[in-house]
């Protein structure tokens, strides 16, 4: 265990953030999901009795009747956020008097920096390069996750779980966020602590060997089966895409459809939401996770083959 | 001689009375500044007053507060419900406007003078360092709180209807805000910055159909030289222009789109009837059959 060289790249100044990170998110993941047990709870009591949901406030805050619904912008929220811009600014201050941000040498496009790495928050898209090719971990992608995000409140038509935090109402959009969001944590953190000179793979607290080569062929899919063929081989190829997506798809529609609840919803999505929640689902949520697994445990480079591109 | 050398007198000890007079009404206005007219023109509203109404008014007749409604939900002021992320955004974003502005003060986008530009902030600059730390690391911050602000949207379902627009000009804001740091990483003119962009733009050069390493890319006549990846850096290499362009975008362009879309943000939030919630409670038993809905 080297620890120094953990140091190192853990208190690398700009690596802060990702460290922060760690402590955040789970942190209001946890915050979050208290307050979802807590509404989760109440649900269950206004659903078992009928009376006390038709008197409830419905809300796990406190409230008693009398008291005003809404309060004084000035002072009550003013106040807040006068209090959140000192903390925030506190906070920065002593960052900023504490930490410097880094300065290298010089640009000096003859001497390469290894590993040169993205800004942090890019990382996981430079660590997709591993797994595909630059067309598509750097273009198609980002593409991809941007249209995702904003089709994501177009596909999720279930009417419950507006305005307060819920899981047993909205499990499958909390699971398909949740998965998504994790993933490109995982990405930046393998991008950041893990791949060292050349990219190449070092577990956290191993030496940073500048002399390492590896030996390693990577192979296609179509190379494993036995075919040269270019036209066979991507015709192997699309049909193991194919059969992937139809199985996940599969897989997804029968985790999506468990509960009476998923069911009604489902019924609420009509055929092009629901092909657009498919494809995004099976395409970031698993099939980016498989490909990445088939690359670091199998050494397969290329799933699809084609004459003009390959994936 | 006598009646005018008294009328004379009496004029002066008018002047003087008169003088008085208005020492002493000024004085009573320092007292009470909220009784000038110079107050009032600027505030039209009595602040020490703490009825609802006057309250209300002083929230909506001011140009930076109005951007609140006069009242809201009880329990939207609780911490708990935003994470006050959405706000802590913006007010990083004021802080990098701040800093950044400042900043620019001493920096030249050129080769020659952008790295020394730094080296002069971090070691002659009185305050340089602070600066350029802050401006370093509150974007960094503003990072992390946009993606929490984003997670907080998701777990409390504030992105469903009516608010979907308004989750896909977060989107937007996302993007931005990435790309706003990204261009910023190039200014410094140093071995750090420097690579990470020629890494990053490397990327583009394998855009399907407008890169000339992308699928399709040559097939559609893309070099080096006229590929989208060129007019990013305005170039085939990171250089002079590509420093030029990056600062461009980093102070000009993608602040004033930032902007825009901010006020867009904002504005909807509150013409999606507010903030979502926290909302009371609704059951599987009252969602409304499909039918009806259509
Ligand atoms: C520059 C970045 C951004 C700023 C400064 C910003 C600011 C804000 C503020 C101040 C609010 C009021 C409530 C709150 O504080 O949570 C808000 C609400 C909202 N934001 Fe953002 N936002 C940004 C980015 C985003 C992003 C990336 C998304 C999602 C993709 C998003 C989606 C929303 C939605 C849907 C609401 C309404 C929430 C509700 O009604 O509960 N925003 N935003």
């Amino acid at each position: 265990m080297d620890w120094a060289q953990l140091w190192e790249i853990v208190s690398l100044p700009d690596n802060i953030p990702i460290v922060a990170l760690v402590v955040l998110v789970p942190f209001y993941t946890w915050y979050g999901l208290r307050q979802a047990r807590a509404t989760d709870r109440l649900i269950g009591e206004l659903e078992a009795s009928p009376e006390l949901a038709k008197t409830h406030h419905r809300k796990i805050h406190p409230f008693k009747p009398g008291w005003a619904r809404e309060l004084q912008v000035w002072p009550y929220l003013l106040r807040v956020e006068f209090l959140a811009a000192v903390v925030v600014t506190l906070v920065l201050m002593v960052w900023s008097i504490t930490l410097d941000a880094p300065l290298e040498e010089p640009a000096n496009p003859n001497h390469t920096m290894n590993p040169s790495k993205a800004p942090w928050y890019f990382v996981g898209l430079q660590e997709m390069l591993v797994y595909f090719d630059p067309w598509f971990a750097g273009v198609v992608l980002p593409t991809l996750i941007i249209v995702g995000l904003m089709v994501f409140p177009y596909i999720d038509t279930n009417p419950l779980g507006i305005g307060y935090y819920t899981i047993r109402q909205r499990a499958v959009a909390l699971w398909g966020y949740g998965v998504g969001f994790f993933l490109w944590l995982v990405l930046i953190f393998i991008g950041t602590f893990v791949r060292g000179p050349g990219w190449m793979w070092f577990w956290p607290g191993q030496t940073w060997d500048h002399t390492r080569v590896i030996y390693e062929v990577n192979r296609n899919l179509s190379d494993i089966v036995g075919i040269t063929n270019p036209w066979l081989a991507a015709i192997v190829g699309i049909i193991a895409v194919g059969v992937f997506y139809a199985g996940t798809g599969w897989g997804i529609h029968k985790l999506v459809t468990r509960t009476p609840l998923d069911r009604k919803i489902f019924e609420r999505t009509n055929l092009l939401q629901y092909l657009t929640f498919q494809f995004f689902a099976i395409t970031i949520l698993v099939a980016l996770p498989a490909k990445m697994l088939l690359r670091l445990l199998f050494r397969i480079q290329y799933v699809l083959v084609t004459p003009w591109f390959n994936i | 001689m006598e009646p005018d050398n008294k009328q004379e007198k009496s004029g002066g000890s008018a002047i003087i009375d008169r003088a008085r007079g208005e020492i002493k009404e000024l004085t009573e206005d320092l007292k009470k500044p909220q009784e000038t007219q110079l107050w009032k023109s600027v505030f039209r509203v009595k602040h020490e007053r703490t009825d609802p109404r006057t309250r209300a008014l002083g929230v909506l007749s001011n140009v930076f507060l109005h951007l609140h409604p006069a009242r809201i939900n009880r329990d939207a002021v609780r911490y708990s419900f935003t994470w006050g992320m959405g706000g802590i955004t913006f007010y990083l974003f004021l802080v990098l406007t701040f800093t950044g502005v400042l900043l620019m003060f001493y920096y030249h986008p050129t080769k020659i003078q952008a790295f020394r530009d730094i080296l002069f902030l971090e070691h002659d600059v009185p305050f340089g360092k602070l600066l350029r730390n802050m401006h370093r690391w509150a974007a960094h911050l503003m990072i992390i709180t946009v993606w929490l602000h984003m997670f907080r949207v998701v777990l409390t379902g504030s992105y469903k209807k009516p608010r979907e627009f308004n989750w896909c000009v977060g989107v937007i804001l996302l993007v931005f805000t990435l790309l706003l740091s990204f261009t910023g990483y190039l200014l410094p003119d140093d071995q750090l910055g420097f690579w990470a962009v020629t890494v990053g733009t490397n990327m583009a050069r394998a855009t399907p159909l407008l890169g000339h390493e992308g699928p399709f890319g040559v097939e559609l006549g893309m070099t080096a030289f006229n590929d989208v990846r060129f007019a990013l850096l305005g170039g085939s290499i990171v250089d002079a222009n590509a420093l030029l362009r990056a600062y461009i975008w980093h102070c000009i362009a993608i602040p004033l789109i930032v902007s825009v879309f901010l006020g867009v943000h904002f504005w909807r939030v509150r013409k999606d009837g507010g903030i979502s919630g926290p909302a009371p409670v609704m059951l599987e038993s009252e969602i409304k059959p499909v039918r009806s809905l259509r």
